[in-house]
């Protein structure tokens, strides 16, 4: 006990003492934060070593490509839940939330034939439509987000099977769908880097969503909701409004990958979606950002969409079968989980 | 005399409250003047936290009226007082750790720049800078809340209270969590804004501590405000007779002499941080050792530690003589040492399941029959002469214990214990939230079992009970026993004036 304590106080102390900018430095250096963010890049690194030298494949630039193609879905989605568990909740209809963001861009797209633009539209309003109705759920009903989202999750996939008929919707008089998620913009330019299109979104995506959780009022109550919510409440914030929003945005970035899932298959695939939000859930957590709320940072869960699909493309190279990659994948998600449990531990 | 006197910040006039028909506050009366720090006193339960919460926002007066400056006001919610520029520092701290000093002064008042979009921390640092200047207290406020001690939260706490440019402030036990340079600390700071002209009620039991920075005490009893004196002139005892008002209630339980009997638990030197500071006791068979104490005095801690359910630095704990190693409550249990929870439903049962299973929860190995079955009519049987002997009243062993009412659940738990053969039995708040005919019978109940030859150690923050069913009395303050009563010495102003006799204060 007595040495946490000098150990605060010489933070304090060094926190008051208005620091220089090497000692800021070293200040966010030592962030537990920081430290993790730092720690999960460098197994990313570890991890691309070793697939790298197992497997001459794994640094070729279709199969890097394919890596980045595999992430940006992820990685959208992992976003999305960033949000929610920052709040010190948890969005398990994430994925087939995707799914039927993209079967309303068929609706709209093929079934009414409209332009794209509409159809991208409709995918993001439909994705913050879904988000905000689980905000209802658990602000105003008060339903534990676990159980709302998990009966939004089976919810979403029986919708998006009976809107479908149970069938793909596939985008044929739309041509241009499959730019959104396959060409590349970056390599029409620079031809040695052919960084698709769904990659570049999801970094678009990455730096709204960094500065929307860092630079607005919606970012620091989702900071401070997931913190001390009845703090929060005490200090007169209406609590159930901004709950719905953070979930109204999680949802509208749903939107975004449904889009590049659909665009990705150039279709919408409805029995697709359940599962993602698991994948998600253990970037974001693998990325830092605590379960039990309060904090987290976009990079991070980046970092942890990377890892992962880093991860899942490395041992299908070294032919390691299904089967067993989806062991090594729950093995990673516990341990992540596990790493989470004992961060707090130390916090506590 | 009246003449020199600044007109009053704040009247409150005949001021009544109840709770789903229960009176908590009837016909107070309360006077602030800008400038005054005003001390509130009274017993745990006496209303003090209550009154200022109603003045606070937190909750709506029945009748009476509030005057600010004179003018009678509305406060119907939290924003309402800080409007009228009415600050409170609630007893438990609420901010949001992750969040930085600054922050959390200013949630849901951010200031916001470019259309309204985007949040403006240099503005909320600065603000906040200034508020701490104001405080001439040397803190950054980029500082995440979490990292800082409790005293440094407890300002920022203050500061926010503040930040409404509050010209009345309600400090609620704030002084609770802090050692005595963090208590300077405060005091030098709650003499700056006495100097600005804030009014500041000062909601304590440490007498010393009043003594030193307050102007005036008003003493509440049962809900009432019993009277309001000038700090200086007024002495302790004058104060604690009026907390517990002029019936001087003595010790009661005039049950054979247990001074001889077998020491059955004795706990010498126990340690555990500042919660638990040297603490010795013994307790005999057959005796009901009562354990007084204002909140937070550390006498659940106490019992937590004999129990095993947290970890101490040091001590040694003997039953019946022989030293034992406690480190988990299944140690405990197994000898013989059982812990009833002040707070039932989080640690003493299983609500959702029956009577029956809530019973056998602690003995099941008993019930087990060959290749590990439960022997369902030995544990009915079993559970059903529990019902009749502590007469608890339920349709059935297979009713919900949610359904059960206080009293009777707090006998279903006592029945756990028994079944599972513990004899040293830590009884916490035993009848909290119970109705006062139940409570005669868990009085009852307890009073036979000593009879039976169990030991308790009865821990109780009503001295009434305290008194009326201890043998003898321990009287805890800050994590220290200050002291031990039975028999005639054994009263209510006696028990007060341990209770509230602080390190630093010497005895008198």
């Amino acid at each position: 006990m007595g040495p946490r304590i000098v150990n605060r106080t010489m933070t304090e102390q060094a926190s008051l003492a208005r620091p220089g900018p090497l000692a800021a430095l070293k200040h966010t250096l030592v962030k537990p934060a920081t430290r993790q963010k730092a720690m999960a890049f460098a197994s990313l690194l570890v991890l691309m070593t070793f697939f790298s030298l197992a497997s001459p494949n794994f640094l070729q630039t279709g199969n890097l490509v394919s890596i980045l193609q595999s992430t940006a879905v992820n990685g959208v989605l992992a976003i999305a839940c960033t949000f929610v568990i920052i709040t010190a909740g948890i969005d398990l209809s994430v994925g087939t939330m995707m799914t039927f963001c993209s079967v309303m861009a068929g609706v709209v797209l093929t079934y009414w034939g409209m332009p794209l633009p509409l159809g991208i539209v409709a995918a993001i309003f439909f994705g913050a439509l879904c988000g905000f109705t689980n905000g209802v759920l658990i602000a105003k009903l008060k339903i534990p987000p676990f159980i709302a989202t998990l009966g939004m999750m089976m919810l979403l996939k029986g919708l998006s099977l009976v809107i479908s008929g149970t069938k793909p919707i596939y985008f044929n008089d739309t041509p241009d769908f499959p730019v959104i998620s396959q060409e590349s913009l970056i390599g029409y330019f620079i031809p040695a880097l052919p960084i698709p299109n769904a990659v570049l979104i999801m970094f678009v995506i990455a730096v709204l969503a960094s500065i929307v959780l860092n630079k607005t009022l919606v970012g620091r109550y989702t900071f401070a909701l997931g913190s001390n919510e009845e703090a929060v409440r005490l200090s007169g914030v209406n609590v159930a409004f901004w709950k719905i929003v953070v979930y109204s945005i999680s949802g509208a970035i749903c939107g975004v990958a449904g889009l590049l899932i659909a665009s990705r298959l150039n279709s919408a695939q409805p029995a697709l979606g359940q599962g993602y939000e698991l994948d998600a859930i253990a970037a974001v957590v693998i990325g830092g950002t605590s379960l039990s709320g309060g904090t987290g940072t976009i990079l991070g869960t980046i970092i942890g969409a990377f890892i992962m699909s880093v991860l899942t493309n490395g041992l299908r190279i070294m032919s390691v079968a299904q089967e067993w990659q989806t062991v090594l994948t729950g093995l990673i998600i516990i341990l992540a989980v596990y790493t989470d449990i004992l961060r707090r531990g130390k916090a506590a | 005399m009246t003449s020199v006197h600044p007109p009053p910040l704040i009247s409150i006039r005949g001021l009544s409250k109840s709770f789903a028909g229960v009176r908590a506050l009837e016909n107070c009366q309360f006077e602030l003047l800008p400038g005054e720090v005003h001390a509130l006193m009274g017993e745990n339960g006496a209303g003090k936290s209550t009154l200022m919460k109603v003045l606070a926002g937190v909750y709506q007066r029945d009748a009476g009226e509030i005057l600010l400056d004179g003018r009678a006001i509305e406060i119907d919610s939290p924003r309402a007082a800080q409007a009228h520029g009415i600050g409170i520092v609630h007893q438990e701290l609420h901010l949001m750790s992750h969040l930085s000093a600054a922050q959390n002064i200013f949630i849901g008042r951010e200031p916001r720049r470019g259309l309204g979009l985007f949040l403006d921390d240099d503005a909320l640092d600065a603000r906040a800078r200034r508020i701490f200047e104001r405080m001439n207290l040397a803190l950054d406020p980029r500082t995440p809340v979490g990292t800082l001690t409790v005293a440094r939260q407890q300002m920022v706490e203050i500061a926010k209270a503040l930040s409404f440019d509050s010209r009345v402030l309600i400090m609620d036990e704030p002084t609770a969590a802090l050692n005595n340079e963090e208590v300077a600390d405060l005091f030098r700071i709650i003499r700056q804004l006495k100097a600005q002209g804030v009014g500041i009620v000062y909601i304590s039991h440490k007498m010393d501590e009043l003594q030193q920075i307050a102007d005036r005490v008003t003493v509440m009893r049962d809900g009432k405000t019993i009277a309001t004196l000038p700090m200086a002139g007024t002495s302790v005892e004058q104060i604690i007779g009026m907390m517990v008002g002029r019936e001087l209630a003595a010790m009661t339980n005039e049950a054979p002499d247990t001074s001889r009997n077998e020491v059955v638990l004795e706990v010498r030197g126990l340690n555990r941080g500042k919660a638990i500071r040297d603490v010795n006791f013994t307790l005999r068979k057959g005796e009901i050792l009562g354990f007084a104490g204002l909140m937070g005095a550390g006498r659940t801690e106490v019992a937590r530690a004999v129990f095993g359910a947290d970890r101490v630095d040091s001590g040694e704990i003997r039953v019946r003589g022989a030293t034992v190693a406690i480190g988990s409550p299944a140690d405990a249990v197994a000898h013989g040492i059982g812990y009833l929870s002040e707070d039932r439903k989080h640690f003493g049962l299983a609500t959702g399941l029956d009577v029956e299973t809530n019973i056998a929860l602690a003995s099941m190995r008993r019930f087990l029959r060959f290749g590990g079955l439960v022997d369902a009519a030995a544990t009915r049987a079993t559970a059903e002469r529990f019902v009749r002997q502590l007469q608890i009243k339920t349709p059935s062993v297979e009713q919900q214990v949610v359904r059960l009412s206080g009293g009777n659940q707090q006998k279903i738990v006592i029945s756990k214990w028994l079944l599972r053969d513990c004899d040293i039995l830590f009884f916490d708040e035993p009848t909290r939230g119970i109705d006062v005919g139940a409570k005669a019978e868990i009085y009852k109940l307890l009073n036979a079992l000593v009879a039976q030859g169990k030991a308790i150690v009865m821990i109780s923050s009503e001295l009434s009970e305290v008194l009326a069913l201890s043998h003898r009395i321990v009287v805890m303050c800050e994590g220290r026993i200050t002291g031990e009563l039975r028999g005639a010495d054994a009263t209510q102003e006696n028990i007060m004036q341990l209770a509230t006799q602080r390190e630093s204060m010497s005895p008198a």
